[in-house]
């Protein structure tokens, strides 16, 4: 758990340093904080829970907050892409490169429910669980970032196929 | 274009649909080839994340300090080194308790063991008992200054059992009164003692144990310790051992 709290970590700071001071402090937290845990419930999403408070309150985590304004949760759902339009086309020319650079230009609500998912594999209850919110969000997030991760990779490839 | 599935296709890549409805995917996918597609290209895309995603592992020296500054700093409480320590006491005490009850229960049985051969030897003996008399009144002064203590003996004219007499008994260093009673030419030896810690570890409780043939029930009254042995059934010894038990607290 200690590698992929680091590398959930790295990602969300996007910086060595921060990233280890984060990881430092979620472990000292949870240590300290061993008599608040639950037997029963879920460790993991509650170590990860508490590494995603502290990047929240750090200086980090808040400044991307107030740069990522989004409307996360709101408005209708997001309009899956059909297999027949040029962007569905594009994203399975993806490379990894590709998949890379969109991850790191999503916002970091987007970014930290997509690694939740697809990276750690989290079940949607675990998600909620790590985020604190209602499994109902968690779904309309992920297909939100889902969405918006599309329309990068898409616009890169378009722009790259020119 | 069918919205309904598409908007499951997220749910159906991440594995979060139920039996029924992973079911109906799965047919509908089969028979629609743009769904399909789009399926395939979520769960090339979620692949590919995984893949692109671990990609910043810690330092080894990172890692080192963590554990040195947890180790450092307050330990939850089952890392602690004493758990082990109690646990193994614990286990100890479990395995204990049994051997110390099987012990227990060994001495009992040893001890009913020697009262009924005490019980046994007397109905060998030309003379069972020493003082001859169906009267408690005479049998009961006849202890008088052979015993440390006196006792109680139940009046047997509206009971099945009858009086024979007694004799002095001497067990494990001490001496006691042994009295004989008959109940449908069944014999049954009366013991009884002073209270002591080798016969007070026996069952407290008025408790009967059967044994080769042999019934016999024990309790503790007033300092005294009573012992009541025969051949007789259960029921009588337990009869035997109520009239003597109301005699004593009268």
């Amino acid at each position: 758990m200690f590698a992929s709290l680091y590398n959930f970590a790295h990602w969300l700071t996007q910086n060595r340093e921060e990233a280890e001071d984060l990881v430092q402090e979620t472990y000292l937290k949870a240590f300290k904080g061993f008599a608040s845990f639950q037997q029963g419930t879920n460790l993991r999403a509650w170590m990860y829970r508490i590494l995603r408070n502290t990047f929240l309150t750090s200086r980090t985590g808040l400044s991307a907050k107030m740069t990522d304004p989004l409307d996360l949760d709101e408005g209708p759902a997001a309009m899956p892409v059909t297999s027949d339009t040029p962007e569905s086309m594009l994203l399975a020319r993806a490379d990894q490169q590709a998949v890379l650079s969109a991850l790191e230009l999503l916002p970091v609500p987007f970014r930290e429910v997509i690694l939740l998912c697809d990276m750690e594999e989290m079940s949607y209850q675990e998600i909620a669980e790590t985020l604190g919110i209602p499994i109902g969000t968690v779904m309309s997030r992920l297909s939100r970032a889902r969405k918006s991760m599309r329309d990068l990779l898409a616009a890169k490839m378009h722009g790259a196929s020119k | 274009m069918s919205c309904d599935w598409r908007e499951k296709l997220d749910r159906y890549v991440d594995s979060e649909l139920s039996g029924g409805e992973l079911t109906e995917m799965e047919a509908h996918l089969r028979t629609c080839p743009a769904c399909a597609a789009d399926a395939l290209t979520r769960l090339q895309l979620k692949r590919m994340t995984q893949a692109v995603g671990r990609r910043f592992s810690p330092r080894p020296e990172f890692r080192l300090k963590v554990e040195q500054s947890v180790g450092a700093s307050q330990r939850p409480w089952w890392t602690m080194r004493w758990v082990p320590a109690l646990a193994a006491a614990a286990a100890l005490v479990l395995l204990l308790i049994p051997a110390a009850i099987w012990l227990q229960r060994a001495h009992g049985e040893q001890t009913l063991g020697e009262l009924a051969d005490l019980h046994v030897a007397a109905l060998a003996s030309a003379n069972p008992v020493d003082v001859v008399s169906t009267d408690r009144h005479t049998v009961k002064p006849w202890f008088q200054g052979k015993l440390p203590f006196s006792f109680n003996l139940p009046e047997m004219q509206n009971s099945p059992f009858q009086l024979m007499g007694g004799r002095l008994a001497y067990f494990q260093q001490s001496p006691g009164a042994q009295l004989l009673f008959e109940i449908r030419k069944h014999r049954i030896s009366v013991f009884i003692f002073q209270n002591r810690a080798e016969l007070s570890r026996l069952n407290s409780e008025s408790s009967l144990r059967r044994k080769l043939a042999f019934s016999s029930e024990t309790w503790t009254e007033g300092g005294l310790r009573y012992f009541v042995v025969g051949d007789a059934s259960p029921g009588d010894i337990h009869e035997l051992s109520e009239l003597l038990q109301s005699a004593a607290r009268s």
